[in-house]
């Protein structure tokens, strides 16, 4: 059966209770659900034999800014035995800026989940060490949001004296 | 280690002595040491800090720390047009720039829904091939001049200075060239351009085999690299390595055959693949996929049909430079384009291209503006650094330079 | 630097030792490859056997600052990355000069971003800028003829850190490593 739909009507058997948004734009089949499943969805993606994302390509996060739930942390997935991609996403608010870490189930994710902690300032629970990726520790911003300016905040990177 | 905590911050302090050790010795820092492998160093290939957590010569906790070069790509994207970032992507992994190239027109064409004309696809593979052999050129040197054989480093820049004269006439720049655009590529590949390149195709092989020939059977070269930073298959496949590493460690895939793109389908070419996941296999893996890519441009040269370069879709793509000069509709074109962009309609995509490093991956997403409402890079580097901690541990010192010359990082791409 | 100290510009013969010292000096600048993105791709070309640097004498591209007298900062400096090049230019010893290499240590480049430092005069003294994203490894030689000719104008008296009064020369502390 095609992946496309054998991977909704998967999920939809495993996890009834859940909520799961498809779409299929220009042939790439992302599915939206709420953040506390995540780590249920990525475990029962990876070692379900038919399906196998063993590969986690990409994590990160998009800013919306206006929206209600301010922030959606995506998922790129990839199956290397279908040579099929999946896109996963979750909605975080930004009051409650957190959501459960998946490096328990793919080790490449961890450096991915730190990078997004540094951009957007999403914190990953259970997350082995989660600390800034790109910009220096003592920086207090997180770049990638919407209300962050172009040039950066003067004076909040220090350079060395003449 | 007063000291100590002045120097190194907290939080990277406590990721390095956290690192597990079989030692059951009383005071845990009797006989270790941590050792800085600065951002400037000789052999890290760019700015990359390691903070080595030593006992005696070895190795028992790694820390990279990236971010020395972080220059701020994916925020700028939000604040360009498609077309206006099409340079900013040339000095992602700038030892391989045309194939950045490729990869940022590519994705942007699959969210606007334009399809560029055959001849194009042609040339871009062409130079994308021709990235690749570039960027695997001087990996091997490097890796090589690492190691300690200081000749090839010379030897296989030469050839690829003869790869950046192909550039030099193809598109006015050796290095860094802007060469593709969105519908198409920038101008026609000249007839001197194609003859230097069946030129440079024809003597690329027996030069490549007088540079093999050096290092090949020497045994200090492989008692040096072979067994050393072996990485396994799962390991691999979990920690997301891509391209060559990951080819090296006995996993057969390339972009270019399970995931076509261009007009990959259309010509013949193997994946070479080793099973050992050692540095030798890495740099056995690089000279093969050499001659593939050698193999791939004298077919393209072959096959290439003819046509124009660009395609006809006035609204989203440029118009030639002689008609906006002379015609109403197509200024009117071309002022639409450069101010308010192409203006793809609404939605995400995501897109990646086998790049010489490995998976090179663009997402984006649009929100039917001039300019991305986000663009996230997959660098291929980024993802193989991570395994640097598991791959050094249990090694000596000299062993990370090996280790680090095979993974071949380059950090404008791990940095962004 | 020592016996130059001792000459004072006057008197024909002083002037001639002058020269020969500026001339050995002006025809081994070693270089100290800063090299951090893409322009130190071009650094490496200029050492291929294309755009040959040994025969301006600076093949010798020693990583270590103790040895070398012309740093090349290639490569676009980040703020993170700034005290790290301070602190290797405080650690070559006097003379020493500077070529901002490209477009973004001259002037911050095409990276108006909130982590490029836009320009590195803002923190180093820098002699000569040189434009171009890269430049071309040609203009790196050119660079570097004009640094030569500088030095080669250059007395002893001008460089910095010297100072001559009547019971001797006071040589300079050899660059305390900054805490900063």
């Amino acid at each position: 059966m095609d992946l496309n739909t054998l991977i909704p009507q998967k999920l939809k058997e495993k996890f009834p209770a859940t909520d799961f948004v498809i779409s299929d734009y220009k042939d790439e089949l992302t599915i939206k659900f709420d953040k506390i499943f995540i780590l249920d969805v990525c475990r029962f993606l990876k070692t379900d034999v038919d399906l196998l994302f063993t590969y986690c390509t990409d994590i990160t996060a998009i800013d919306w800014a206006t929206r209600k739930n301010r922030f959606t942390v995506v998922y790129n997935l990839f199956s290397l035995k279908h040579s099929f991609r999946l896109r996963l996403k979750a909605d975080v608010d930004e009051l409650d800026c957190k959501i459960d870490s998946v490096s328990s189930i793919w080790k490449g994710a961890n450096w991915q989940e730190r990078e997004t902690y540094d951009m957007y300032g999403i914190k990953f629970n259970n997350h082995p060490d989660l600390r800034r990726m790109y910009m220096p520790e003592e920086f207090e911003y997180h770049p990638l949001r919407k209300d962050f300016p172009l040039m950066g905040v003067p004076g909040s990177l220090p350079l060395p004296k003449k | 280690m007063d000291q100590l905590e002045n120097e190194i911050h907290p939080k990277i302090l406590e990721a390095l002595l956290s690192a597990k050790n079989d030692y059951t010795l009383d005071d845990a820092l009797e006989n270790e040491m941590v050792l800085n492998m600065g951002p400037q160093h000789p052999a890290t290939h760019g700015v990359l800090r390691l903070l080595l957590r030593l006992d005696g010569e070895r190795i028992i906790g790694c820390v990279p720390e990236l971010g020395y070069l972080h220059r701020g790509y994916e925020k700028m994207a939000e604040n360009m047009s498609y077309y206006e970032y099409i340079p900013h992507t040339d000095r992602l992994d700038y030892i391989s720039p045309m194939a950045n190239n490729v990869a940022w027109v590519l994705a942007v064409e699959k969210l606007a829904g334009i399809e560029a004309p055959k001849r194009a696809q042609y040339i871009r593979m062409m130079i994308a091939e021709l990235a690749r052999i570039a960027s695997h050129l001087v990996a091997i040197g490097a890796f090589a001049m690492d190691v300690g054989a200081l000749t090839i480093f010379l030897w296989t820049l030469r050839e690829r200075e003869k790869i950046l004269d192909i550039w030099d006439i193809l598109c006015g720049a050796r290095f860094t060239n802007s060469y593709t655009r969105i519908g198409g590529v920038a101008n026609d590949a000249q007839p001197e351009a194609i003859a230097k390149a069946k030129w440079f195709i024809d003597q690329f092989e027996p030069n490549l085999s007088e540079v093999e020939q050096l290092i090949n059977t020497n045994r200090i070269f492989i008692e040096r690299v072979d067994g050393v930073g072996v990485l396994s298959k799962e390991d691999a496949i979990d920690l997301g390595f891509s391209g060559p590493n990951l080819r090296a460690s006995g996993v057969e895939f390339d972009l270019r055959r399970n995931v076509p793109y261009l007009c990959y389908n259309e010509i013949d070419f193997k994946i070479p693949t080793y099973t050992e996941g050692d540095c030798l296999a890495r740099y056995f893996l690089r000279l093969d996929e050499c001659r593939e890519s050698a193999k791939i441009v004298k077919q393209i040269l072959d096959k290439m049909p003819a046509g124009p370069v660009q395609a006809n879709m006035p609204k989203k793509v440029l118009p030639h430079k002689d008609e906006v000069y002379s015609k109403m509709e197509e200024l009117i074109h071309d002022f639409m384009i450069v101010n308010f962009g192409i203006n793809p309609p609404e939605g995400e995509i995501y897109h990646a291209i086998e790049g010489s490093k490995g998976e090179l991956g663009f997402y984006l997403v649009s929100k039917g503006d001039g300019h991305p409402w986000k663009c996230k890079i997959r660098s291929p580097s980024f993802n193989n650094i991570q395994s640097l901690p598991k791959l050094v541990i249990g090694h000596l010192i000299s062993d990370v330079v090996a280790i680090i010359g095979s993974i071949d990082p380059i950090m404008g791409e791990a940095d962004k | 630097m020592g016996l130059e100290a001792y000459i004072k510009d006057t008197g024909f013969l002083t002037t001639q030792v002058n020269a020969l010292i500026a001339w050995a000096r002006k025809n081994s600048v070693w270089p100290m490859p800063m090299g951090i993105s893409c322009c130190a791709i071009e650094m490496m070309a200029v050492g291929d056997p294309k755009y040959d640097i040994a025969r301006f004498g600076s093949e010798v591209m020693r990583f270590t600052p103790r040895q070398c007298d012309l740093m090349i900062v290639a490569g676009t400096v980040t703020y993170k990355m700034a005290p790290v090049v301070r602190k290797i230019y405080d650690q070559m010893p006097e003379p020493k000069w500077v070529i901002a290499m490209g477009a973004c240590t001259s002037s911050g480049g095409m990276y108006r971003s909130y982590s490029v430092v836009q320009g590195i005069d803002q923190f180093l003294p820098v002699d000569i800028y040189l434009a171009g994203c890269p430049p071309r490894p040609d203009n790196l030689l050119h660079a570097l003829m004009m640094i030569q000719d500088k030095i080669g104008k250059t007395k002893a008296s001008q460089f910095k850190n010297i100072t001559i009064d009547d019971g001797g020369i006071k040589v300079p502390e050899l660059n305390v490593i900054q805490n900063n």
